[in-house]
């Protein structure tokens, strides 16, 4: 296994790149340990006997994640680059509605997307196939895209100032909540097939989320959906969350989804203007650095 | 959240620190878990056990440390003590909260050799 990320057999594998990392090499001196001040000596003690010491850790569990997280935000917003985290349970729509987005603005906007699922590349084939550029990550066994996932990823499908980046997360309403990739807004989408108190049920993936897409409002006239107490919920869950009812089937309401993309992928164009225009930037820096910290 | 990934972050940040300090054994691992953090004590403890078999944390003892949880309340102007997410305001009765406190989970102290 990778000391330094993580990876190894059996884990994350980026679809058409070798697995090759760029470490900082660990300090391979062996040390001498000391003891309350003592000079440092080296010493053997017999074992269950051996004098312990306390050591101050004090470190966030996440804070490794968070900094790969830092990294791509910091490299999007300097080129411009709308980046959004799409989080659903499986089966929701997420693919579908990527399609649509894609086949209404691809001729005006540059967007790209990573796809992230356990197995299979099947989803970034049909993204390739409604005409944007897609990698897939395969998780193996895990359940929720990371940050360091997403630089390598990057590092691939190598986006253009100005793109929309979409993130398809894995299908999973629980874990990657806690997994800041980088983006700028996650977008949580919840199907009418699914339970209308999916909020309350999962409270901290609809609370970081600035959107949430209700797809598959084309059923409702099927289905037993109790849409006034599922808004309900999702408002109180989160009060500034800004709710679309969709259809990715059909289209319906589709153009509203549009508009809310297309005023944030305005204000990310702007922030990465202004940064370029500062007289020390480094505006032509790549998104993502193969060596991490 | 997802205690197995968040178990192998532990143990990380628990080999980091054997490599810098040169420590052989760890024998126990004090963990702070908020309130709010969705961490499930119990879960943590057998996904730690789990991935610390074969490491130098192999059989450590997981000491764990609840912090309380906080937040602000928007309607209130005020901060208020929050047991769990999705619990309303217990001034005012409503939702309108901002997590300040006990939403995150650190390693906090080692005992080594």
């Amino acid at each position: 296994m990778c000391t330094t990320c993580g990876c190894g057999l059996g884990e994350p594998g980026v679809e058409g790149a070798p697995h090759v990392h760029e470490h900082q090499d660990a300090d391979g001196a062996v040390h001498a340990h000391t003891h309350d001040g003592a000079p440092a000596h080296v010493h053997a003690h017999a074992p269950g006997l051996e004098p312990s010491r306390m050591l101050r850790i004090e470190q966030d569990i996440l804070a490794k994640n968070d900094a790969y997280a830092a990294q791509n935000r910091g490299a999007f917003e300097q080129r411009g680059i709308f980046a959004l985290n799409l989080v659903s349970s499986p089966g929701a729509g997420k693919t579908a509605l990527l399609v649509r987005t894609i086949q209404a603005l691809g001729a005006r906007f540059s967007i790209c997307v990573i796809e992230g699922d356990q197995q299979t590349s099947r989803d970034a084939e049909r993204i390739r196939a409604a005409g944007a550029p897609a990698v897939q990550i395969n998780t193996g066994k895990g359940c929720h895209l990371d940050a360091h996932m997403v630089a390598h990823a990057l590092e691939r499908l190598d986006p253009p100032r100005d793109a929309i980046l979409m993130i398809e997360n894995v299908g999973n309403l629980v874990c990657p909540a806690a997994f800041d990739l980088g983006e700028a807004h996650k977008v949580v989408v919840l199907s009418v097939t699914e339970g209308e108190d999916k909020p309350l049920k999962y409270p901290d993936m609809f609370r970081r989320a600035s959107v949430m897409l209700l797809n598959k409002i084309d059923l409702l006239p099927h289905i037993e959906f109790d849409l006034e107490s599922c808004l309900g919920y999702a408002r109180r869950t989160n009060p500034d969350l800004v709710i679309i009812g969709v259809s990715a089937a059909t289209g319906e309401s589709i153009p509203e989804w549009l508009a809310w993309l297309e005023q944030g992928a305005g204000r990310a164009w702007a922030m990465g203007r202004s940064i370029a225009q500062r007289p020390d930037s480094a505006s032509q820096a790549p998104v993502a650095r193969s060596t991490m910290p | 959240m997802h205690e197995m990934t968040l178990a192998e972050s532990v143990l990380q940040i628990i080999e980091d620190a054997a490599r810098r300090e040169g420590l052989r054994h760890v024998r126990a691992v004090w963990l702070e878990i908020g309130q709010l953090s969705s961490v499930e004590p119990e879960a943590m403890r057998f996904c730690f056990d789990a991935v610390a078999r074969d490491s130098v944390a192999e059989g450590a003892r997981l000491e764990i440390v609840t912090t309380a949880g906080a937040a602000w309340c928007n309607a209130c102007s005020a901060p208020v003590a929050l047991v769990e997410l999705g619990a309303p305001c217990p001034r005012c009765g409503g939702y309108r909260l901002r997590p300040t406190e006990g939403t995150g989970m650190r390693v906090m102290e080692l005992e080594a050799e």
